[in-house]
């Protein structure tokens, strides 16, 4: 076969790629490095302190959070707002979605609504909720409750939708109650995408937190860095955007380990 | 319990699929229905377990259901049709709850079902887990734990490769001698045909009407594998079919 004339060469490898591969310690080295980089900066001058606090400076704020108290004052009052307006939101959002996913009259009726209301910034709609629950908790946790609901609808029918017809008809076929359908093939079947759902309007309310702190309160971490802001205290407001970062961070860790519990059939 | 189906017509919208389908099901027969691709064929199974209705003609069951069949008619599907959320085990179980049969009495149902199709050491093992073969065993086994009268399926080897496919027909061929289930097969492999049927129901291209019903008198269970008779009539189903398998494709072709 061969031909001794030709010479033999290996084909070109072109394949591979196009597939992340987990690399650990880059992103903590990243962060690093940018922290470090940052007080270097600011020590050297190079950064004016006017322009960017230094890091060392937003953790002595933080330090000070910490050691008066304030801070888990400050947590507490937030994470209550958070919890409640999240849960309040997510619940009514799941049943608007179910209902939207299951009768066509409530999806006719009901979904371009939520379509034309889903993409209001709430926080415009923040003078309203002072005058219609006041201002005390109640407009904050409208806020929070109002932001959250919204997308959960959304992800929640759009999960129902892609829920596999196969599956709904093989439960038909083998007598299983309207009731039975929804509970053990729809709901299950719907629940990756209520969880995605659910991830993205926990960092809504996040988002919201500050504004809906902006409504007369003294406590709150969104109060906090409101206060901080207009006084242009940089290292606390620095301080305060740190802690919602973390906040954030750990809510999308503790849904992760929910997903990985809940959906622990797809793995 | 018989099975009669009298002058079913349907369309979907201004397209005729079906039309004046007439056939009878004897209790304990095998009735594979085989036909070019769009003929029908599915459609006309959904309307044999009351999924969909035709727009004329009727479905008539004769006679009662054995008491202790939970489900008469059951289906098995090409995709299986598994809640890729729940074990093996679970997804048996999903079709005896809506009956109240759970704990001791679903436990001893789904241990029966599971030994018969060979899934016992697969309890706890989720769909995703197994392959197409086991995967299709898991649905057999759903549906021999609602005892029915008539097993409605629809291209159960489909999905499956060729080696698979005739470890499961021996699986198939097994299970119906032991059982003498009525069952409904819809398949485009004429082999299956003629290795599994009694009957072999030959439909035309859309809209499907009734060929040609033969039937193959060798028990089913002296079938083998390269039977010169049975081969005769795999040839003769091929020539009955050829044309309109043609036409067919040409017509989907043509748009």
């Amino acid at each position: 076969m061969a031909d001794p004339t030709t010479h033999a060469r290996p084909v070109e490898f072109r394949g591979g790629g196009f597939s992340p591969k987990p690399i650990r310690a880059l992103g903590p080295v990243v962060f690093v490095v940018l922290i470090v980089l940052w007080e270097i900066g600011s020590q050297t001058g190079v950064i004016s302190a006017l322009v960017l606090p230094a890091p060392s400076e937003a953790l002595a704020a933080l330090r000070d959070l910490w050691v008066s108290g304030e801070l888990w004052l400050h947590l507490g009052a937030s994470l209550q707002r958070l919890s409640l307006g999240w849960t309040i939101g997510s619940v009514l959002g799941i049943t608007l979605g179910l209902c939207i996913g299951l009768f066509s009259t409530v999806r006719a009726g009901v979904a371009p609504l939520v379509s034309a209301i889903f993409p209001i910034p709430k926080i415009a709609l923040l003078p309203l909720f002072i005058i219609w629950f006041g201002i005390g908790e109640e407009s904050k946790v409208a806020l929070i409750l109002f932001g959250t609901f919204f997308p959960t609808v959304i992800f929640t029918y759009g999960g129902i939708d892609n829920v596999d017809r196969g599956l709904i008809r093989m439960g038909q076929s083998f007598g299983l109650s309207w009731f039975s359908i929804v509970r053990k093939i729809i709901l299950p079947g719907a629940l990756p995408a209520i969880l995605s759902g659910m991830r993205i309007s926990s960092a809504i309310a996040i988002i919201l937190i500050v504004a809906a702190e902006l409504i007369a309160a003294e406590k709150g971490i969104g109060a906090y860095v409101q206060i901080a802001g207009s006084l242009f205290a940089t290292d606390q407001l620095i301080a305060g955007v740190s802690i919602l970062s973390v906040l954030g961070l750990t809510v999308s860790w503790l849904i992760g380990r929910a997903e990985r519990f809940l959906l622990r059939w797809r793995n | 319990m018989d099975l009669h189906l009298e002058s079913i017509t349907h369309r979907y919208g201004d397209l005729l699929v079906l039309e004046g389908i007439d056939l009878e099901i004897k209790s304990g027969q095998i009735v594979c229905v085989i036909g070019p691709s769009g003929c029908g064929k599915s459609t006309l199974l959904r309307f044999i377990g009351g999924l969909e209705q035709p727009d004329s003609g009727n479905v008539l069951q004769l006679g009662d259901p054995p008491a202790d069949s939970l489900n008469p008619l059951t289906y098995i599907f090409q995709d299986f049709a598994l809640l890729p959320w729940r074990t093996v085990e679970g997804n048996v179980s999903l079709v005896l709850e809506d009956h109240g049969l759970g704990g001791a009495a679903a436990a001893r149902i789904i241990e029966d079902v599971l030994a018969r199709t060979k899934l016992s050491d697969f309890k706890k093992a989720f769909p995703k887990q197994l392959s197409g073969g086991m995967k299709q065993r898991v649905a057999i086994a759903r549906a021999l734990a609602v005892k029915p009268a008539v097993m409605l399926m629809d291209e159960p080897l489909s999905g499956l490769d060729a080696q698979t496919r005739e470890l499961l027909m021996d699986d198939l061929i097994g299970l119906w001698t032991r059982e003498r289930i009525t069952v409904v097969y819809v398949t485009h492999n004429l082999n299956e045909a003629v290795r599994l049927g009694h009957k072999i129901v030959v439909l035309s291209r859309r809209p499907g009407r009734i060929r040609e019903i033969i039937e193959i008198d060798t028990p089913i269970e002296q079938r083998t594998r390269g039977d010169a008779a049975l081969e005769e009539k795999q040839v003769l189903l091929w020539n009955l079919l050829r044309d309109e398998a043609v036409a067919a494709d040409m017509e989907l072709a043509s748009g």
